[in-house]
């Protein structure tokens, strides 16, 4: 498909999304208390989307994921939570 | 329309499912042995799901004419709990000589710890001990980069692994080419907000252009759509591919590795 038939088949859903995301971003301003780490992961990550090579899906997930290489010692629990704490664990 | 679901929890599911997707085209469903949504108390637990799964499931697809297979072992989640992990695999070789068994899944990796990975490897060494088909299930989320690594090499450290008759699901963009570059298969699966959507998918296919990929839904207890596939089968006809293209990667392709079983037989 050529840009323009693209844009025709998803401009809208990409437009609700990032109104969507927007209206978030603005809930969490509005909202008292303190953010923990995914607060900062989602910001970072969203630089990503500035960049200009066709790899921004790969680069979020990349930068919302663990970085480290060995296996850790013991399970924290069952379930992940889309951001990797780091330090703040 | 045709299809085959490779990767769908149908003991989770109800029967109106069943109807609905042999409604969309589907010619057979895979279901590997995953978590429950709580730990069972112990190896008599899996004995009834390994049953249940080679038994019952398979009769109430039949009342469809569909086709069940299913993979067996203990999933990452419980795999922490290495006694138990050790006294499943135990019980699995038994279960092997059922007649829907097609290999041994969804192993994988939860959080990468080191218990799991030890038993991942205790599966990956049955699989080839039986010279069985693997199936893998990579972590969620943040944990996904790291556990699709830890898991290539897991697999590449046992030499009697043949990369072709291993599928690496739950692929997404950062771990696709690893997958793909390692001679596996990878599967895709549509699952709301946690894996890939529609759109998503059909980029990764375009942007591979590789033959050994499937789609899945993976359905189960959360929110998920059993109809995931035939609904991007219609994404990808708005996205202009062809017939011959969508029946190739939503039919042809999980036949192609799944046939590697002699137990996948579709009349």
């Amino acid at each position: 498909m050529n840009r323009q038939q693209l844009l025709d088949l998803y401009f809208m859903d990409a437009r609700a999304k990032l109104i969507d995301l927007a209206a978030f971003f603005d809930r969490l301003d509005r909202s008292e208390g303190d953010a923990d780490f995914r607060l900062a992961a989602l910001r970072t990550a969203l630089v990503e989307l500035s960049n200009d090579q066709p790899a921004r899906a790969k680069n979020v997930l990349i930068s919302l994921s663990d970085p480290t290489e060995e296996p850790i010692a013991r399970s924290p629990g069952k379930g992940a939570v889309g951001a990797w704490p780091g330090d703040a664990k | 329309m045709r299809y085959i679901e490779p990767h769908a929890h149908m003991v989770s599911r109800v029967t109106d499912d069943y109807q609905a997707m042999v409604t969309a085209g589907c010619a057979a469903v895979c279901e590997p042995a995953f978590w429950a949504g709580f730990d069972r108390s112990g190896v008599q637990g899996f004995y009834d799901y390994f049953s249940q799964l080679t038994d019952y499931e398979p009769k109430r697809a039949a009342k469809f004419a569909l086709p069940h297979f299913c993979w067996l072992c203990i999933n990452s989640k419980e795999s922490e709990d290495t006694m138990l992990a050790e006294e499943v695999l135990s019980i699995i070789p038994y279960f092997l000589e059922r007649t829907n068994v097609l290999g041994i899944g969804e192993i994988g990796l939860n959080k990468n710890t080191r218990n799991e990975l030890k038993i991942l490897e205790k599966h990956i060494a049955l699989a080839a001990k039986h010279d069985q088909l693997i199936l893998v299930h990579t972590p969620h989320l943040e944990d996904k980069l790291k556990g699709t690594r830890l898991i290539l090499d897991a697999l590449k450290n046992e030499p009697r692994v043949k990369p072709e008759r291993v599928i690496i699901d739950h692929v997404e963009e950062h771990t696709v080419e690893m997958v793909l570059d390692g001679g596996f298969w990878a599967g895709i699966t549509l699952y709301p907000e946690s894996k890939a959507t529609p759109a998503r998918a059909i980029d990764m296919v375009e942007n591979c252009k590789a033959h050994n990929i499937w789609l899945n839904c993976a359905c189960d207890w959360g929110i998920s759509d059993p109809l995931a596939v035939p609904h991007t089968a219609i994404e990808m006809r708005r996205r202009g591919h062809s017939p011959a293209a969508i029946d190739q990667l939503i039919y042809g392709n999980p036949l192609k590795f799944l046939a590697q079983s002699p137990r996948f037989k579709l009349e």
